[in-house]
């Protein structure tokens, strides 16, 4: 082994392995690539869900929806995750990238897959939405692409897996793993289960658009699907939840509160993430309530339980580590002084809120059975994935990119004013865009619709509806909150794309673009006298991160109360 | 160490519990409890529940059962189609197609009597939404879902698909009217 293949990053002290670092380079760039086809359709749907502005014809709107779909939910996603894992094996365990000729082939098929998509799909006869619901058909090569991709994903599972292995044989690293890599672990075992039950589902359909199967069920097909379809956002979940972590770390230098709680938190999501392919058929017939019930609530809440953990410990974390900095004061000092102005650390704590305000609890009361009654389909379900996917999973991405922009780039952020404001645009029209969504849904309006005014229906002399007009207002805030939106995702490729192709290369700290150089550097923070409860309250370490999560909780608690008192006015069904 | 890095006791599983995650969890443990058994609760005690009850079946077959209660209960038709409109008997089996593009026959129910519902799709996946009251179901080719409800407003309610199933999506639409009693 040699010693060049090895840089160390003078101002992170992190050590990236060159093929390692080529191959974290590209699966980022092809990522952001990717974002950027998923911002343009992304503004072409909301524009056309805008009431008032309706901008494409049907057709054309649900080919569009449908690139949306697969390009953000899998494509740009999964695309990005593997730059984490790799990120998490060889640079966190400072080690050799396993087999990095498998790797490029995984990018090579993961490339090719998703240009075989995407041309099915603008080729006009894969309009099917990513769920490419059985018995309607698509052309072949939209499955294939998605098979192609998945095999490319999954070999760069493997080379994960193997880099971890590495490790181990060549005692790169003491003791355990850290958490950041046993979170990305986590994801990546979840990934694995997914492309698995994704081949189980898309190989035979493959088939079957090509003659070769008679028959797929429809329900065996939903079933499964979401096996792929739900878990890999769980895969999402995983990883954003890591970064969070890692963000902490990186920017305070935060230390677990305690590695047993937060690392068994992810096992939970290993053992019971998966269920929740039953959040999508909860109407659906053929199925019981006894199973419903189990699957739909993971057994029991226990990965929603870990989900709560997550969201007490990555903020308490912070605290504990700005309390031991002398920030002390009242409940809140800890979080009035931290860097709000630094995108690496305002957009992972927006996307802390969102995912657990929004995206949490509006994921936990529609998967309760009775309650999804009223919700299933409607555009509420987008409302709610958008506040988990995007201000969850995407805007972590976003902020960890500015911290690799310097580090595994080597570039100084451009446009820095400009990257300091987006995690609030991208981030706050998020927030307002996934609310709205709710409420129209709550009011009934349907997801993938192309038309709330049926006005082809009022032409042609055929049944009609009316939605009340607070559901058309509610649908014009989408409107314009999604713009708003657009225009913060399109501030952070620009600055992505300026700074990593025709930025400065970093020449020390202060070239960063933020005043980040003594945050990037943090070292772990040392314990106080007492312990770390003497610089809190109530024999509390984190009483500040306590008193938030007890908000959520009454957030949470009056929400899930106020969902079942309007699903009993409905017509009484048994 | 921070999370990027190894835990710094190589024995981390034996560092005790700080007070603040130890109080967490176990409220968040009891909340997630009381959430799970809230729908067998709701089985027992609420009055919104699918029955879940569902029988395999084909396109023929269904179709065949539909066109029997509409040569029997067609009390007139309506639309530039003319559509029938359907009024079966209170307590009876009530069935509805799903297919591209409308929802057949239109019913029409009576206030405060409970019908057997019967829906299912003779081509796609198609979703039952009925508005404005919000009820949605999920329809499959194959399955026929059978669902006992009772209209309990008189405001007539229109049914809209909320599956995507393919061009006409959104102009695929229904009616149920309720009807007061003796009507």
């Amino acid at each position: 082994m040699s010693k060049d293949l090895f840089r160390t990053c003078p101002e992170s002290g992190l050590q990236f392995h060159k093929p390692a670092e080529l191959l974290m380079r590209s699966n980022a760039v092809l990522a952001v690539v990717i974002l950027l086809f998923g911002g343009i359709t992304a503004l072409l749907v909301t524009l056309t869900r805008w009431p008032k502005v309706h901008l494409l014809a049907a057709d054309r709107f649900y080919q569009m929806l449908t690139l949306h779909g697969v390009n953000m939910l899998i494509f740009w996603m999964i695309t990005f995750e593997i730059a984490v894992l790799y990120f998490c094996s060889s640079t966190l365990l400072r080690c050799r990238l396993a087999t990095p000729k498998i790797a490029w082939l995984g990018f090579a098929l993961m490339l090719t897959g998703i240009i075989v998509n995407n041309a099915a799909v603008l080729n006009g006869d894969a309009s099917v939405m990513m769920t490419s619901y059985v018995p309607m058909p698509a052309n072949p090569n939209f499955y294939l692409g998605l098979i192609l991709f998945a095999v490319g994903a999954l070999l760069g599972c493997f080379v994960f897996l193997g880099t971890l292995v590495i490790a181990k044989e060549e005692k790169t690293y003491e003791g355990s793993i850290p958490l950041v890599t046993f979170g990305a672990l986590t994801a990546c075992i979840i990934a694995v289960f997914t492309i698995a039950s994704g081949a189980v589902i898309l190989i035979p359909t493959y088939l079957w658009s090509l003659g070769y199967i008679h028959n797929i069920d429809a329900a065996m097909y939903r079933l499964v699907w979401w096996a792929l379809g739900h878990s890999s956002q769980q895969i999402n979940v995983a990883a954003h939840v890591a970064v969070w972590y890692a963000i902490a770390a990186i920017v305070f230098g935060a230390r677990p509160l305690s590695e047993k709680v937060s690392r068994t938190a992810f096992f939970l999501y290993i053992a019971f993430l998966q269920l929740a392919s039953a959040h999508h058929l909860l109407v659906d017939p053929g199925l019981s309530s006894e199973w419903k019930i189990f699957n739909t609530s993971y057994a029991m809440y226990l990965a929603v339980l870990a989900s709560m953990v997550h969201g007490l410990t990555v903020p308490g974390s912070i605290e504990v580590a700005q309390r031991a900095k002398g920030f002390t004061n009242g409940l809140f000092q800890w979080l009035r002084k931290a860097p709000w102005g630094n995108p690496v650390f305002s957009g992972m704590f927006i996307s802390l809120i969102g995912f657990g305000f929004i995206g949490g609890i509006s994921g936990v009361v529609m998967g309760t059975e009775q309650i999804n009654i009223i919700i299933h389909n409607t555009i509420y379900v987008p409302g709610h994935f958008h506040a988990t996917v995007v201000i969850g999973s995407t805007l972590a991405f976003m902020s960890l990119t500015y911290f690799l922009i310097p580090t595994l780039f080597r570039k100084q952020v451009m446009l820095p004013e400009l990257a300091k404001v987006q995690p609030y645009l991208f981030g706050g029209g998020m927030i307002v865009f996934t609310m709205a969504m709710m409420g129209a849904g709550t009011l009934g309006v349907q997801r993938r619709h192309w038309d709330m005014a049926f006005a082809d229906n009022i032409a042609n002399g055929m049944i009609t509806y009316d939605y009340p007009g607070t559901a058309v207002a509610f649908m014009g805030v989408v409107g314009i909150s999604g713009v708003a939106a657009v225009l913060g995702g399109a501030i952070y490729i620009l600055v992505t794309v300026l700074s990593v192709f025709f930025g400065r290369p970093v020449g020390s700290e202060s070239s960063y673009g933020f005043t980040t150089s003594t945050l990037t550097r943090a070292e772990p923070i040392a314990v106080p006298d007492g312990g770390h409860a003497a610089a809190g309250k109530w024999g509390f370490a984190a009483p500040g991160t306590f008193l938030l999560a007890m908000f959520f909780l009454v957030v949470f608690v009056l929400y899930y109360a106020v969902n079942w008192k309007y699903l009993a006015s409905v017509w009484p069904m048994s | 160490m921070s999370a990027i890095q190894p835990p710094a006791e190589a024995i981390w599983w034996k560092q005790p519990l700080d007070r603040v995650e130890g109080t967490w969890i176990a409220i968040a443990l009891v909340w997630s409890l009381f959430m799970f058994f809230m729908m067998p609760i709701w089985h027992i005690y609420g009055k919104q529940n699918l029955s879940n009850e569902a029988y395999r079946t084909t396109p023929q077959a269904y179709l065949a059962k539909t066109q029997a209660m509409v040569d029997q209960y067609t009390v007139r038709t309506e639309t530039a189609a003319n559509l029938p409109v359907v009024h079966p008997p209170p307590g009876s089996d009530v069935y509805l197609v799903g297919r591209l593009w409308q929802w057949w026959p239109l019913l029409e129910l009576e206030q405060g009597q409970s019908y057997r519902l019967h829906i299912s799709s003779i081509d796609w996946q198609h979703g039952f939404s009925l508005q404005p009251v919000n009820i949605n179901t999920q329809i499959l080719p194959g399955y026929e879902m059978v669902i006992t409800i009772t209209p309990d407003t008189s405001s007539d309610q229109t049914i809209i698909c909320n599956e995507f199933c393919g061009l006409g999506h959104h102009n695929m639409t229904g009616k149920i009217y309720v009807v007061g009693d003796g009507q």
